[in-house]
């Protein structure tokens, strides 16, 4: 019999039982929470008088909504208000603990989980949130959900799955300098569709993703949404396991090392058979920028916005010619001569203290160009801030004249006031590029956070890889 | 949630490939806390030629008349016809329940993105996936014929051309149940919330450190 894959392992784990036609009942260890897909779910529990199955499995944190400036003044936006005092409500009616506004855990929630040691190995992890695929960095099942699973998540402990096809993405060799795990998996993206990893549940291995460190990982895992597949993982290794001694809800003990002997053996057997086996070498991915309004619409930051001329599927040439109108670029122009107006560091995908130092180490020293009309760097948790204080990088930000601001969400989705007006054009370390995610006809290009400090230091797109000689 | 077998109705044919949810509603009108009142904000960024806000009376609006749900020949549309990967993007269940707020019933699509999927079948929502030149042939049928309907059997999962030509389309068997009878899903799996603590009670043993209680500190 062949082995079996990480994500059979964990499956396998967790299945209550198995409904028998095509779908199991899979157990929940942990649920994240937050405030834009939850107040229905609590509605819909109090509507049918049903408790929350196991309270101390959940965690709450407010992110999407939150203001990054000025918090003690309050929330200015009365509709973002009474979401979030929903939402705080909601933990105090049901007990369940919450990050609020003012404690500095808050963050975002993908952020917060891992830091906290709150989403561990071997766990199944949800969240009303599609970039709950980022926890599959430490080797869980983590995928996102509606909020009729978040609902049933709260009443039951269980969602009622359908298992998922396996697709191995493996990236050999190593990669170039310049080039990080936002370039690697902008261009697993670029090479599969947005629509490739639809119906499987991803595992990314190789030389590349084991030189990873968590962070990266996370980055990798938290855009495999972007690449079509609910989940994303990595399997456990000496970098995960020592990423969760003495996070705070790490186990302790005689249970720490109970755990870390569960943890070695979510790997894929040698054997595991895969429906799919992707392979890219790590040495051809250079730097990527996404020059469309779909993640998979990227290329290499020496390339050209290609011409919708030379696509021979019909659909496809309609949708490049709609995204180049969107973006307002001609096809021809040098992606390193796109201009500028605003620049975003942070987001689940690049809000990481690592993400933040390497921002600061281009920037050092110099100044955001004067086409520049914003640079912010939002941190994705108030520890994450914390730290940057306390290494200096806050100065840094600011000395080069980017705004420094509190964790959240931010300018990713656009919810709180932090938003690109018609027109503006951004780069951003955020994971899509949609019409309208920014704010109602913004422009933006996915970047590595390097390349999103370069950007702002040249008022356009630069190769990261001519700064770093 | 009401019960889901035959749908028989206007087509609209929406021809763009990878609409995602952030499109379908977009993130100012995710701040309600409510279920319901989604529809008139469908599509709001293309509907519409001023910039949407929650909580606006969308009936004196600007409407974009290039949009296709514009066109009063598609008014009072109960099937959507789109192109690949359908509902990609964010999960938010908001785009379900604007599809159904403004009148859909069932979605016809080569692919959906899988959260979207999942999100529909909760809500009396039903997606079918029919291959790329079927779904080709329907979109020109619908631009070639004012009028055009459809009709989506779900207990016979199929779906029938107004020449009565039929498409069968696959749903798994609990999906379908689901939308076909209209039932709660968490009623469903409480019948079995004594698997569910045999469950804990074993894995309490296997692996104790997942049932660490989180507290405040």
């Amino acid at each position: 019999m062949a082995g079996k894959t990480l994500y059979d392992k964990l499956w396998e784990a967790h299945v209550v039982r198995d409904n028998g036609d095509g779908t199991a009942l899979l157990y929940i260890d942990r649920q994240l929470v937050h405030e834009v897909t939850s107040p229905q779910a609590f509605a819909g529990l109090r509507l049918a008088n049903r408790p929350v199955w196991r309270v101390a499995a959940n965690l709450a944190v407010v992110d999407h909504n939150v203001p990054t400036t000025d918090r003690d003044k309050g929330i200015a936006d009365p509709v973002s208000a009474i979401q979030i005092d929903t939402l705080d409500q909601n933990c105090r009616d049901y007990g369940i603990v919450q990050f609020g506004l003012h404690d500095r855990r808050q963050g975002i929630v993908h952020v917060i989980g891992p830091e906290q040691g709150a989403t561990q190995p071997g766990m199944t992890v949800v969240c009303g949130d599609s970039h709950t695929s980022t926890h599959g960095a430490f080797g869980a099942l983590a995928f996102g959900i509606g909020t009729s699973e978040v609902e049933h998540a709260l009443a039951t402990q269980t969602v009622v799955q359908a298992r998922s096809k396996r697709m191995l993405i493996r990236v050999d060799g190593q990669v170039g300098p310049g080039v990080t795990a936002k370039d690697i998996m902008l261009a697993i993206i670029g090479h599969i569709g947005t629509a490739g990893g639809t119906g499987y549940a991803i595992e990314y291995g190789g030389e590349a993703i084991r030189a990873l460190s968590m962070a990266g990982r996370m980055t990798i895992c938290n855009m495999s949404i972007e690449a079509g597949a609910r989940c994303g993982m990595v399997a456990v290794d000496d970098t995960t396991i020592e990423y969760f001694r003495d996070r705070p809800f790490s186990p302790k003990g005689e249970l720490w090392d109970q755990a870390v002997g569960y943890w070695r053996t979510l790997v894929s057997d040698d054997d595991a058979v895969f429906d799919r086996v992707v392979t890219l070498n790590a040495a051809d991915i250079k730097p990527q920028v996404s020059w469309g309004t779909s993640p998979e619409m990227v290329l290499p930051v020496d390339a050209s916005v290609p011409n919708p001329k030379d696509e021979a599927d019909e659909t496809r040439r309609a949708g490049m010619e709609r995204a180049l109108e969107y973006m307002g670029l001609t096809p021809g122009t040098p992606i390193r001569d796109i201009k500028l107006d605003k620049i975003f560091i942070g987001s689940c995908t690049n809000s990481r203290i690592e993400d933040l130092r390497a921002a600061a180490a281009v920037v050092r020293g110099k100044r955001v160009a004067e086409n520049i009309q914003e640079a912010m760097v939002v941190p994705g948790s108030g520890l994450v801030k914390w730290q940057a204080e306390q290494e200096g990088l806050d100065e840094v930000f600011k000395a080069a004249g980017f705004e420094w601001r509190d964790a959240g969400c931010s300018m990713c989705l656009g919810m709180n006031p932090d938003k690109l007006s018609p027109g503006e054009r951004c780069a951003s370390t955020s994971n899509r590029n949609f019409e309208g995610r920014q704010g109602q006809g913004g422009r933006t290009h996915l970047v590595s956070p390097e390349m999103a400090a370069a950007a702002a230091v040249a008022g356009h797109f630069v190769d990261i890889r001519e700064l770093e000689q | 949630m009401e019960p889901l077998t035959q749908v028989t109705g206007l087509v609209a044919p929406l021809d763009r490939s990878n609409v995602d949810t952030d499109a379908i509603i977009p993130k100012q009108f995710l701040k309600s806390i409510e279920r319901t009142g989604f529809g008139p904000n469908l599509f709001d960024e293309w509907r519409y030629l001023d910039a949407g806000e929650p909580g606006q009376d969308c009936t004196n609006r600007p409407l974009n008349p290039d949009f296709v749900l514009n066109q009063p020949r598609y008014q009072g549309a109960r099937i959507l016809l789109a192109r690949e990967n359908f509902g990609c993007g964010s999960s938010r269940e908001h785009a379900p329940w604007a599809l159904a707020g403004y009148g859909f019933r069932v979605l016809i699509a080569p692919s959906f993105a899988d959260i979207f999927y999942n999100n529909c079948s909760k809500n009396g929502l039903l997606p079918v996936v029919l291959p790329a030149d079927v779904v080709q042939q329907l979109f020109e049928a619908t631009w070639e014929n004012e009028g055009y309907s459809l009709t989506v059997d779900l207990p016979a999962q199929q779906v029938i051309t107004p020449d009565g030509e039929q498409y069968a389309f696959e749903i798994d068997p609990h999906r379908k149940h689901m939308l076909v009878e209209g039932l709660d899903e968490i009623g469903l799996t409480l019948e079995h919330a004594d698997e569910i603590k045999a469950y804990e009670a074993r894995q309490r043993q296997r692996t104790p450190w997942l049932f660490t209680d989180l507290e405040p500190s």
